[in-house]
C-alpha cells in the first residue's frame, strides 16, 4: 500500500548488559513494515536478547526501541503490540488447542462468537482446522509449533518475533516450514522478525538479514548481498563457506585493482576496492566460484574465458582430500604455497565425480569479478 | 512500590521487586530470629532468659557436666548412627527391589513402604509401645543393646524416606550402561558395584542424611517408645522445658544447631548446594 | 532409556536377596504392629496391665462422643488453617526463590531447608522464649504499643493505657503459630520444585499475549503448580494434623489436638484399647486425605 516502507521497529543505541558483559552493544536498527527481517549470528552473539528487549522481557541498560514511533520505555510486554513465537513454542499445557490460541483474544476481552470465529481461521491458516480440541501432548512438535504461530497471528500484532523458529524441528520439516513461514508472512502482511544460527534458514526466508557478532551488527544487507558482499571476514565466514587469504593491496584504481597474496599468488579485480595503497586486506573466495582443472589444460580454459592479466588469479596445488555430496563435489586442496583451499565443483554429468582423485595435480583459476577485498 | 525501586524490573525478575524481598526477609527473620536468640541467649549470664547479663560458658559446663544430658546425646547419637546404617540398606535394597523387578502385589508393596511416612508419629509411637509390651522384647540390656527397640522403630521409620529418595535418583539411570558393562563382560554383581552403585552414590548420601537427621530429630516415637534407661536428647530436652526452663537447655540446643549446620556443611562439600536443595 | 521391568520369576535368587530384608522388616516391625494396635482398638481391659481382645466396637462408639468428634474437627481446622498459612506465606517465597538469580538460589534454598533439619524440639522451645510473656515477641509489641501512645499524644490526644504483656502462649493462637513455625519449609519445598520444573516461557507466553502478572499467575502458574501446590498442601497438612509435640508445649488446656488425646490414653488414662481406636481413626483419616489427594490428580484431562 505505502510506496515508501516506514521503520515498524526502531532501535537506537540499544546496549543490554548482563553483570559487566555487553551481550548488546550499541546497536542501531530499522525494521521496515511488512518485512521479513531476520537476526542471524551464532549462539550467544546477544540476538536473542534483542529480540527478547523487543518483546519487553528484557529492559535495555540504555538506549531506546522504538515501535511504531512510540516508545517501548516502561511498557511491559502484555501492552506492546507485539507477539512472540518461542523457541520451546510454549504452548500452555493444560489447555486446548483452541483455548491456547483463544487465551489471548479472552484476555482481551473478546466476545465468544468473535473469538471463535478468529480462532478457527488462524487454526485454518497455519492449516490446524479441526484439531481444536487436542491436548498439546498429543501432538508433534511441528504441529504444537503451528499452535504458537496461530496463538501468535489471531492477535493481529504489528510484529511477530520468532525466536529460533526451526531450531527444533527435523531436517525435513524444517525445509518445509521455511517456505510456510514465508507464504505466511506474505499471506497476513505482518512484519517478522526472526532470530536464527543457521545460516541457510536466513538465506532462503529474509528479505533482509542483520548478522550479529559478540553484541554488535556486523552487516545489514539483503540475502544475496550478504553472501555475494560481504562487508567484513566474520560475515563471509558465517554465511556460507568462503576461503580467506591475507594480502597487501598493490594497485587500486576506480576500475582496477589487485592484491598481493602471499599464500594464493597475484588477485587481480575488475573493480576498485577503495582502500589504502598497501594496506592488509583480506580476499575471500567462495569454493563454488572456483574452477578446478587439470594442469596444462589451462591455455585453453584461459582463451575461453578468463578476464585478468597473464600471471593472475590462477594457482596450482594437489588434492588432498575429496567428499562426494551427490550435487556437488568438494576438494580440499593443498596450494603449492602450503595453504589450504577449499573448491567445490558441480556435478554435472553422472560421472564428473571420476575427473578427479586424491593426489592429483591441479590447476585452478577464477574470474576477475569473484574475489571479494575485505579490509577488515 | 515505586520509590524502593532504583532501576526498572523486568516482567520475570520477581525476586528484583521490593515487596517480594521484604515477604522473603521476613519469613527469613520469622524462621532465624528464634534460633538465633536463642543461641545467643545461651551465653547470658542469668537465671532469666530475657535481660542480658553477661558472657559467661557457665551454662556449657553446666550442660556438659549434667550427666544425663551427655548420656541421652550419646544415646540419640548412638541410635542415629545405626538406624541411619540399617535403614540406607534397607532404603537402597526396596528401592532397587521397585525399580528393577515386575512381581505379584507389588502396589500394595509399594503402598506398604511408603505407610510409614504417611501414618501419624503418634500412631507409630503407640503401635511400637504395644508391640514392644506385647512381645515382652527385654529390657535392661547393656548398652548398646537396650537403644535396640528405639533403633528398630527409628529405622523402620527412616528406611522409606531412603528408599523414596534412592529410587528417584534411579529413575534417571541409563540402563543402557548397564549392559554395555555386561556387554564389556562385567558379571552380575561386577555390573551392580561398578555401574548401578556409583550412579545411586548421591542418592544414598542424600538418603543418610536425611536418616539420620529424622532419626536425630524425632521426639514422639522415641518418647512411646524410650524407658528410664534409654533417655535420647530430644526426650531429655523435653522434660526439662516441661519442667524447668534453665539456660542449661539452652546451651544444650545450641550445640546440636552447630552439629547440624557442621552435618550440612560437610553435605555442601561432598554434594554441592545444589544436589542438597535438590534432596527434597 | 527406561527398559522394561524384569520379571521376578526371569531372576528369581537376586530378587530374592534383593526384596527379602526389606520385605521381612516391613512385615516384622511395621504390619504386625499395626495389626496388634488394630486388634487392641477391639479390646477392652479386663485387668490392670490385662487387654482382651473381645471384638467389642466400644470404643468408637465411645469415640463418637461429642468431647472427641469436636477435638477431631477443631484438629482438623488447626491443621487446615495452618497449610493455608503455609501455602500463602510460602508461594511468594518459592517463586522469590524459583526466579532468583542462579548464584543466589542454593543459598536462599539453604536458608529455608536449614530449620528443617534442625531439631524440632529446639525449634519449638526457641519459639517458645521469644514468645513467652517477658519474650521479645512481647517486648516489640509494648514497644508498639509505646510508640502508639505517644503519637497519639503528638496530635492532643489521651495516651493509650500501659502495656500489658499480651498473653501470646498457651493458646490457640500460638499453636497455629508453632505449628506454622516448624512446617512452613516442607511447603516451600515441594512448591520451589514444582514452579522450577515451569517453563519459564509459558510466563513470558502469556504476558506476550496480553495477560496481566495477576491473570498469568491465576490461569497459568497456579494451575501447573497445582501438583506442586496439591503436595505441598499434603505434605503440610497430614502432619500438622497428627501434631502432638506443639499442641502439647505451646497451647494451653483448650488447646489439645487429637494427638494428645491419644498420648492421654496410653499414658495416664491407661486405656489402650481406647487409644487405639483413636489411633487407627486418625491414620484412616490420613488415608481419605491422600485418596482425595490422588483422586485429584487422577482427574481425566480435558479433551481426551
Amino acid at each position: 500500500m505505502n510506496d515508501t516502507p516506514s521503520p515498524i521497529i526502531q532501535i537506537r543505541n540499544v546496549t543490554k548488559r548482563f553483570g559487566k558483559v555487553a551481550a548488546v552493544d550499541n546497536v542501531s536498527l530499522d525494521i521496515m513494515a511488512g518485512e521479513f527481517f531476520v537476526l542471524l549470528g551464532p549462539s550467544g552473539c546477544g540476538k536473542t536478547t534483542l529480540l527478547r528487549m523487543i518483546a519487553g522481557f528484557e529492559l535495555p541498560t540504555e538506549g531506546q526501541i522504538l515501535i511504531d514511533g512510540q516508545d517501548m520505555a516502561g511498557i511491559p510486554p502484555n501492552k506492546r503490540p507485539v507477539n512472540m513465537v518461542f523457541q520451546s513454542y510454549a504452548v500452555f499445557p493444560h489447555m486446548s488447542v483452541t483455548d491456547n490460541v483463544g487465551y489471548g483474544l479472552k484476555i482481551a476481552g473478546v466476545g465468544k462468537t468473535e473469538r471463535e470465529q478468529r480462532v478457527a481461521e488462524a487454526l485454518e491458516l497455519v492449516k490446524l482446522g479441526g484439531f481444536g480440541e487436542r491436548m498439546p501432548d498429543q501432538m508433534s512438535g511441528g504441529q504444537r509449533q503451528r499452535v504458537a504461530l496461530a496463538r501468535s497471528l489471531v492477535m493481529r500484532p504489528k510484529v511477530l518475533l520468532l525466536d529460533e523458529p526451526l531450531s527444533a524441528l527435523d531436517a525435513k520439516l524444517r525445509a518445509q516450514m521455511q517456505f510456510e513461514l514465508s507464504d505466511l508472512q506474505d499471506q497476513v502482511g505482518i512484519t517478522f522478525v526472526t532470530v536464527t544460527h543457521d545460516q541457510d534458514e536466513a538465506l532462503s526466508m529474509a528479505g533482509r538479514i542483520a548478522v550479529i557478532n559478540k553484541g554488535e551488527v556486523a552487516q545489514l544487507a539483503s540475502p544475496s548481498d550478504l553472501y555475494e558482499y560481504p562487508a567484513n571476514r566474520f560475515v563471509a565466514d558465517f554465511v556460507g563457506s568462503v576461503n580467506l587469504f591475507e594480502g597487501k593491496l598493490t594497485l587500486d584504481e576506480p576500475d582496477r585493482a589487485a592484491v598481493d597474496c602471499p599464500g594464493l599468488g597475484k588477485i587481480y579485480l575488475n573493480h576498485g576496492v577503495t582502500g589504502p595503497h598497501g594496506a592488509d586486506v583480506w580476499v575471500a573466495i567462495r569454493p563454488e566460484k572456483i574452477y578446478l582443472h587439470v594442469p596444462g589444460e589451462g591455455k585453453a580454459v584461459r582463451a575461453a574465458g578468463m578476464d585478468a592479466p597473464e600471471g593472475h588469479n590462477f594457482a596450482r596445488g594437489t588434492i588432498k582430500g575429496m567428499s562426494y555430496l551427490g550435487d556437488v563435489t568438494l576438494f580440499e586442496i593443498k596450494l603449492d604455497s602450503g595453504e589450504m583451499i577449499r573448491v567445490s565443483r558441480p556435478n554435472m554429468s553422472r560421472h564428473d565425480q571420476e575427473d578427479f582423485t586424491w593426489d592429483d595435480k591441479v590447476s585452478m583459476h577464477w574470474r576477475s569479478d569473484s574475489p571479494v577485498v575485505l579490509l577488515s | 512500590m515505586a520509590i524502593f525501586r532504583t532501576r526498572a524490573v523486568a516482567p520475570l525478575e520477581y525476586t528484583r521487586k521490593a515487596w517480594m524481598q521484604m515477604w522473603v526477609g521476613a519469613t527469613l527473620l520469622f524462621l532465624y530470629a528464634p534460633l538465633i536468640v536463642l543461641m545467643i541467649f545461651s551465653f547470658n549470664d542469668s537465671k532469666r532468659n530475657v535481660v542480658w547479663k553477661g558472657f559467661t560458658f557457665k551454662y556449657y559446663e553446666k550442660a556438659l557436666g549434667n550427666d544425663s544430658l551427655v548420656e541421652a546425646l550419646t544415646n540419640s547419637l548412638t541410635i542415629a548412627f545405626f538406624a541411619t546404617l540399617f535403614s540406607l540398606v534397607l532404603g537402597a535394597l526396596a528401592a532397587v527391589m521397585l525399580w528393577r523387578f515386575r512381581f505379584p502385589l507389588k502396589g500394595v508393596v509399594e503402598g506398604s513402604i511408603s505407610l510409614p511416612i504417611i501414618v501419624p508419629e503418634i500412631c507409630l509411637g503407640v503401635a511400637y509401645l504395644i508391640f514392644f509390651a506385647r512381645i515382652d522384647w527385654p529390657t535392661g540390656m547393656a548398652w548398646p543393646l537396650n537403644l535396640s527397640a528405639i533403633t528398630i522403630a527409628h529405622i523402620t521409620f527412616c528406611f522409606p524416606f531412603v528408599a523414596m529418595v534412592v529410587r528417584s535418583r534411579l529413575a534417571s539411570f541409563n540402563k543402557e550402561e548397564e549392559e554395555a558393562a555386561k556387554d564389556l563382560g562385567a558379571t552380575e554383581w561386577q555390573t551392580f558395584r561398578d555401574i548401578l552403585l556409583p550412579h545411586m552414590k548421591p542418592g544414598l548420601i542424600a538418603g543418610a542424611l536425611l536418616a539420620f537427621t529424622l532419626s536425630l530429630d524425632d521426639f514422639v516415637i522415641t518418647f512411646f517408645t524410650s524407658g528410664p534407661e534409654t533417655i535420647t536428647f530430644p526426650v531429655k530436652v523435653y522434660s526439662m522445658v516441661r519442667f524447668s526452663v534453665t539456660p542449661e537447655v539452652n546451651a544444650a540446643s545450641t550445640v546440636l544447631i552447630v552439629l547440624t549446620v557442621v552435618l550440612t556443611a560437610i553435605a555442601l562439600k561432598m554434594q554441592g548446594v545444589k544436589a542438597i536443595a535438590e534432596v527434597h | 532409556m527406561a527398559a522394561p521391568l524384569q520379571d521376578w520369576r526371569t531372576q528369581k535368587r537376586p530378587f530374592a536377596a534383593i526384596a527379602s530384608m526389606p520385605i521381612f522388616w516391613l512385615v516384622l516391625f511395621f504390619v504386625v504392629p499395626m495389626a496388634v494396635v488394630w486388634l487392641y482398638s477391639f479390646g477392652e481391659n479386663a485387668g490392670p496391665a490385662d487387654i482382651v481382645i473381645s471384638g467389642t466396637l466400644e470404643n468408637y462408639k465411645r469415640a463418637t462422643e461429642w468431647l472427641y468428634v469436636s477435638i477431631f474437627l477443631k484438629s482438623l481446622a488447626v491443621s487446615a488453617l495452618v497449610t493455608l498459612i503455609c501455602l500463602i506465606v510460602g508461594f511468594p517465597v518459592a517463586m522469590a526463590i524459583t526466579f532468583a538469580p542462579p548464584n543466589w538460589r542454593p543459598w536462599l534454598l539453604l536458608g529455608i531447608m536449614l530449620p528443617f533439619w534442625t531439631n524440632l524440639l529446639i525449634r519449638t522451645y526457641a519459639l517458645m522464649t521469644l514468645m513467652g510473656t517477658n519474650g521479645y515477641a512481647n517486648k516489640a509489641l509494648g514497644a508498639l504499643w509505646g510508640g502508639a501512645s505517644w503519637l497519639k499524644t503528638l496530635v492532643g490526644m489521651q495516651p493509650l493505657d500501659a502495656w500489658t504483656p499480651a498473653q501470646l502462649l498457651y493458646n490457640n493462637f500460638a499453636v497455629v503459630l508453632g505449628l506454622v513455625y516448624v512446617h512452613l519449609p516442607f511447603m516451600v519445598l515441594p512448591l520451589y520444585a514444582a514452579l522450577d520444573r515451569l517453563d519459564k516461557s509459558l510466563i513470558e507466553a502469556s504476558l506476550d499475549l496480553g495477560a496481566s502478572q495477576i491473570s498469568t499467575l491465576n490461569r497459568i502458574i497456579m494451575p501447573l503448580a497445582g501438583p506442586g501446590i496439591a503436595a505441598g498442601v499434603m505434605i503440610t497438612l497430614v502432619p500438622a494434623l497428627g501434631a502432638y509435640l506443639t499442641p502439647d508445649l505451646m497451647g494451653g488446656t483448650d488447646s489439645q489436638m487429637i494427638a494428645n488425646v491419644i498420648e492421654r490414653q496410653f499414658k495416664r488414662a491407661n486405656d489402650w484399647p481406647f487409644g487405639a481406636a483413636l489411633s487407627f481413626l486418625l491414620i484412616y483419616a490420613m488415608f481419605i486425605i491422600v485418596a482425595l489427594q490422588s483422586l485429584r490428580r487422577g482427574q481425566p484431562k480435558r479433551g481426551e
